[in-house]
C-alpha cells in the first residue's frame, strides 16, 4: 500500500513558515504527534521524508517517532496524489457487492496499482474501507464527489472518469 | 410558527447522493412560491433507510419521500406544501396503500423497531440545541447532578443492565464502579470511542450526526460519577459531517453553561475535547486508543493496570462507545427498571445494527435484543433482492463470524451471538447471498486484519499472515486436505496467545467459515471449484454449443484471443489462453456462456 514518492519535494517557503509558525503554536499541547502531522498534510497534501523532518524539529522529537506514527495510520500518505484522487470503498458491504472487480477495472483503466498516480497527475487510486454510504454499496468516491449504487460497467466507469480534468 | 416542516435526511448516506442539494432546491421553490415563513426545512441525522435515499419527510402529515431528485422538489412544493396533496407516485411505496396513506410505523422496514439510542435521529436538527433540549435533553443531566448523588448515577447505570456497545459487553455500571474510587482528588478522563472501524459499519457515526448532543451529556453525566472533568471524544477523520455537527454541538453547550464550569450550579466541572482519529482498526481497543491520543503509534499495551486504574495519561479513565452513551440520558430520565424491561435476561435494552450487503432495504436498524435474525433479514430489511437465495449474516465485522440460514432463528444478543461462533460486535451487519465465496469472504476479512495489526505482538503479525496464506493457496486451487487442519490448528494458536482483542478474534471468519460452510472449502481443494463463481483462478468458462449462434461478438471481446470458431459456428473457449476476465459473458446475448 503505502509507496515511498519519487518525485523531488516541492515545498514553497510560504509552505515551511506555516507549518512552523503551527508547530511552535502547539509544541506544549499533550498528544501533539498527531494533530501537527494532519495539519502538516493539510498544507503539503502528503507528508515526505523533508516535512516529517521539520516536525520532527518543530516538536523538538526523534525523526524516528515521526516517522513511526506517519507509516501507522492510513490517513497519513507519504506519497503525493493526483489531482482528482479516487478512492474505491473495500468495505465489506461494498465488497459483497461487487466492489472489488470495481477497483481491478480501474487498475487496468488507468494502468496504474493501488496507491499510485497516473503519470500525467490526472489520477491517483486508493482504496478504503468504509465511507459509511453502506446503502449506496459499491460506492467510490473522486475527490468530494460520491458515486453509489455502481454496476461496475465499463461505460458506467468510462463516463465517470471523462468528468475530471 | 411554521405549519409545517420538511425534514431532509443530512446523514453520509443521503449527503452521498445528493440530499444537500435537495435541501438547497427545497429553499429555493419555497421562497419562488412565497412561502419560506410557512414551512420550514431541517436537515436532520438518519432515518435509516439508506437504501431509499435521499430520503425526504414533511410533517405534520409525515409523508415519507424517497430517491427524491432534485427535479422532484417544484412538484412536491406546488402540488403538497401549496395545495396540501401528498404527491403518491414519489411516496415510499410501502405507506401508500390504494387510497390510504399508512404511518411509518407500520411498514415492514420500521415496524418491529424500537429506537432509543436513536431516538432523535431524523427528528431533530442536530445542529440547534433547542432542538435537543426540546426533547427533554439535558434533562438527564440536571436530574443527575441536582438529585443524585455520582454513587446513585453509577447505581442507576448498574441496575439498567446496560453493557458495552462497542462489541466486549462488559456491563457499563460496573466500568464505571471501577473508577470511582477517589473522587476529587486524582485528575481522571473520561472518553468516548467513535473510532468505528469495522468496515461496513456506521451505528456510531449516525449517532453523532443524528444526535450529537446525547452524547456530550452522556459523558457529563459519566464524568459527574466518576469525578472527572475532562473528556475527550475519539472520532475518525473520515467521518467529517460527525465531526463537524459534533463541534458545533460542543460550542453550543458551551454557551448554554451545559459544559465548563459549575454545571447546574453544582459545583461540577466539565469540558470535552474532539481528538481525531487518522485510520487504524486497531485503535478500537481501549488501550490502543487511549495510547493514540497521546499522540503515539496506537499499539494496544497489556492488561492489567486497567484503564479504570491507569489509563490515559496514566490516569484513571473510562472509555465507552458512542451508542452506548446515547443510551444513557434516557437511563437517567427513564429509571433502570424501564430500560430493563427490553431485551432478554442477560442483555438488555435495545442494539443498533448497519444493515448493509446482499438485503432489499440497507440501512440503519435498531431492535430490542433478542429479537431474531430472520426477522431483521426477512422482515426488516425485506429479504434478498433478485430472487436469490440467503446464505449467511455476518456480524461483528472483521472480529465476528458468519452465521448460516439454519440458526437464523437464533436471538440476537450477547450470549447467543457468541455460541455460534460469531459476536455482537459493534453492530455490523452484513446479508451475503449465493453469489458470495464463503472462503473469498474469510479470505477478505483477514486481508483487512493482517494490513490493520499494528505488530507489536507476534502471534497476530505473523500468524494471520501466514493464516492468509494458506486461504490464498485454497483460492488458487493448490489446497490441501492438511492445510486446513493448518488452518485450524494456527487459528487456535492466534486466538489464544495475541495480545489485544483484534488478535483474539481475527480467526473469528476463518473458523466460523470453515464450521459452516465446510463443504465450499472442501469444493475449492477437492474439486478444484469454486461453488459461487468467484475465486478467480478456478472459474472455467464455457460456451454451451446449443446456445451459440456464432455471432463472433465474444470472439472479438475476448482480450487474449482465447475464443475460436466462425461465423455462425458455435464458438468454443481455449482455457490454456482464457484469462477469466468474463467479457465474453457479459457480451453474450444468447446466454451461452456460462462460468463454474
Amino acid at each position: 500500500m503505502r509507496r515511498f514518492s519519487t518525485l523531488p519535494f516541492a515545498g514553497t517557503p510560504e509552505q515551511e513558515t506555516q507549518l512552523r509558525q503551527w508547530l511552535a503554536e502547539h509544541k506544549e499541547m499533550p498528544g501533539v504527534t498527531m494533530p501537527a502531522l494532519q495539519k502538516a498534510q493539510e498544507i503539503y497534501g502528503y507528508l515526505p521524508i523533508e516535512v516529517q523532518r521539520m516536525v520532527a524539529e518543530g516538536l523538538d522529537k526523534p525523526l524516528a517517532d515521526i516517522y513511526g506514527v506517519a507509516t501507522f495510520y492510513s490517513q497519513f500518505r507519504l506519497a503525493p496524489q493526483g489531482r482528482n484522487r479516487i478512492s474505491v470503498c473495500l468495505g465489506t458491504a461494498c465488497y459483497v457487492k461487487g466492489s472489488g472487480k470495481i477497483h481491478e477495472k480501474l487498475q487496468e483503466k488507468l494502468n496504474i496499482k493501488d496507491g499510485e498516480c497516473t503519470p500525467d497527475g490526472k489520477f491517483s487510486l486508493d482504496s478504503c474501507r468504509c465511507v459509511g454510504a453502506c446503502g449506496l454499496a459499491p460506492v467510490l468516491m473522486i475527490n468530494e464527489d460520491v458515486y453509489g449504487r455502481l454496476t461496475g460497467d465499463d461505460d458506467e466507469l468510462d463516463a465517470i472518469l471523462a468528468k475530471y480534468e | 410558527m411554521f405549519r409545517s416542516h420538511v425534514m431532509i435526511c443530512g446523514g453520509t448516506g443521503c449527503t452521498s447522493s445528493g440530499s444537500d442539494k435537495i435541501s438547497a432546491e427545497f429553499q429555493r421553490q419555497l421562497e419562488r412560491h412565497g412561502l419560506q415563513n410557512e414551512v420550514k426545512v431541517v436537515r436532520t441525522g438518519c432515518f435509516g433507510l439508506c437504501a431509499l435515499g435521499p430520503i425526504v419527510v414533511i410533517y405534520p402529515e409525515g409523508s415519507f419521500y424517497s430517491r427524491v431528485r432534485e427535479e422532484h422538489v417544484e412538484w412536491i412544493v406546488t402540488e403538497h406544501l401549496l395545495k396540501g396533496r401528498p404527491v403518491r407516485s414519489l411516496l415510499f411505496d410501502e405507506t401508500v396503500d390504494g387510497e390510504r396513506i399508512k404511518s411509518l410505523d407500520q411498514t415492514g422496514f420500521y415496524k418491529k423497531q424500537k429506537r432509543v439510542a436513536l431516538r432523535n435521529c431524523g427528528v431533530i436538527n442536530p445542529e440547534n440545541i433547542d432542538e435537543y433540549i426540546a426533547y427533554d435533553g439535558y434533562a438527564a443531566l440536571g436530574k443527575a447532578l441536582t438529585q443524585m448523588t455520582p454513587d446513585q448515577v453509577i447505581q442507576t447505570v448498574l441496575d439498567s443492565g446496560l453493557r458495552g456497545r462497542g462489541g466486549g459487553g462488559f456491563p457499563t455500571g460496573r466500568k464505571w464502579q471501577l473508577a470511582c474510587a477517589d473522587r476529587g482528588k486524582v485528575k481522571k478522563y473520561v472518553c468516548c470511542n467513535a473510532d468505528e472501524g469495522d468496515p461496513g459499519a456506521f451505528m456510531d457515526r449516525s449517532v453523532l450526526e443524528g444526535d450529537p448532543h446525547a452524547v456530550i451529556e452522556a459523558m457529563a453525566i459519566a464524568g459527574y460519577a466518576i469525578g472527572a472533568d475532562k473528556g475527550y471524544v475519539y472520532v475518525r477523520a473520515e467521518y467529517p459531517i460527525a465531526v463537524k455537527r459534533l463541534r458545533i454541538a460542543i460550542e453550543q453547550a458551551r454557551d448554554y453553561g451545559l459544559l465548563g464550569e459549575n454545571i447546574f450550579d453544582s459545583g461540577f466541572d466539565f469540558d470535552i475535547e474532539i481528538k481525531l482519529g487518522a485510520g487504524a482498526f486497531v485503535c478500537g481497543e481501549e488501550t490502543a486508543l487511549m495510547t493514540s491520543i497521546e499522540g503515539n503509534r496506537g499499539e494496544p499495551r497489556p492488561r492489567p493496570p486497567f484503564p479504570a486504574v491507569k489509563g490515559l495519561f496514566g490516569k484513571p479513565t473510562i472509555l465507552n462507545n458512542v451508542e452506548t452513551y446515547a443510551n444513557i440520558p434516557q437511563i437517567i430520565l427513564n429509571g433502570p427498571e424501564w430500560f430493563a424491561s427490553m431485551g432478554t435476561e442477560k442483555s438488555k435494552g435495545t442494539k443498533v445494527f448497519a444493515l448493509g450487503g446482499k438485503i432489499r432495504n440497507t440501512g440503519l436498524v435498531e431492535v430490542p435484543m433478542g429479537t431474531t435474525l430472520r426477522e431483521i433479514v426477512e422482515e426488516i430489511g425485506g429479504g434478498i433482492p433478485e430472487g436469490k437465495q440467503f446464505k449467511a449474516a455476518q456480524t461483528g465485522g472483521p472480529s465476528g463470524g458468519c452465521i448460516p440460514a439454519e440458526l437464523l432463528d437464533t436471538p440476537i444478543d450477547y450470549e447467543h451471538l457468541s455460541a455460534i461462533g460469531s459476536m455482537m460486535g459493534s453492530g455490523g451487519l452484513i446479508i451475503m447471498d449465493e453469489d458470495t465465496c464463503m472462503v473469498d469472504i474469510a479470505k477478505f476479512y483477514l486481508e483487512f486484519t493482517v494490513d490493520e495489526s499494528c505488530g507489536k505482538c507476534t502471534p497476530c503479525r505473523v500468524g494471520t499472515k501466514r493464516l492468509l496464506e494458506l486461504l490464498e493457496k485454497i483460492t488458487n486451487g493448490e489446497g490441501t486436505m492438511r492445510d486446513l487442519e493448518r488452518i485450524e490448528e494456527l487459528a487456535e494458536f492466534v486466538k489464544n496467545n495475541s495480545l489485544c482483542g483484534l488478535g483474539q478474534t481475527a480467526p473469528n471468519p476463518v473458523l466460523s467459515t470453515l464450521h459452516y460452510f465446510r463443504d465450499e472449502y472442501l469444493a475449492h481443494i477437492q474439486d478444484k471449484r469454486c461453488p459461487a463463481g468467484v475465486c478467480k483462478a478456478l472459474l472455467v468458462y464455457k460456451i454451451d454449443p446449443d446456445k451459440c449462434r456464432g455471432c463472433t461478438l465474444c470472439a472479438r471481446a475476448c482480450p487474449s484471443d482465447a475464443i475460436v470458431g466462425s461465423v455462425r459456428v458455435p464458438h468454443s473457449i481455449d482455457t490454456n489462453k482464457c484469462v477469466k476476465c468474463g467479457a465474453c459473458m457479459e457480451t453474450c446475448r444468447f446466454g451461452a456462456i456460462s462460468k463454474g
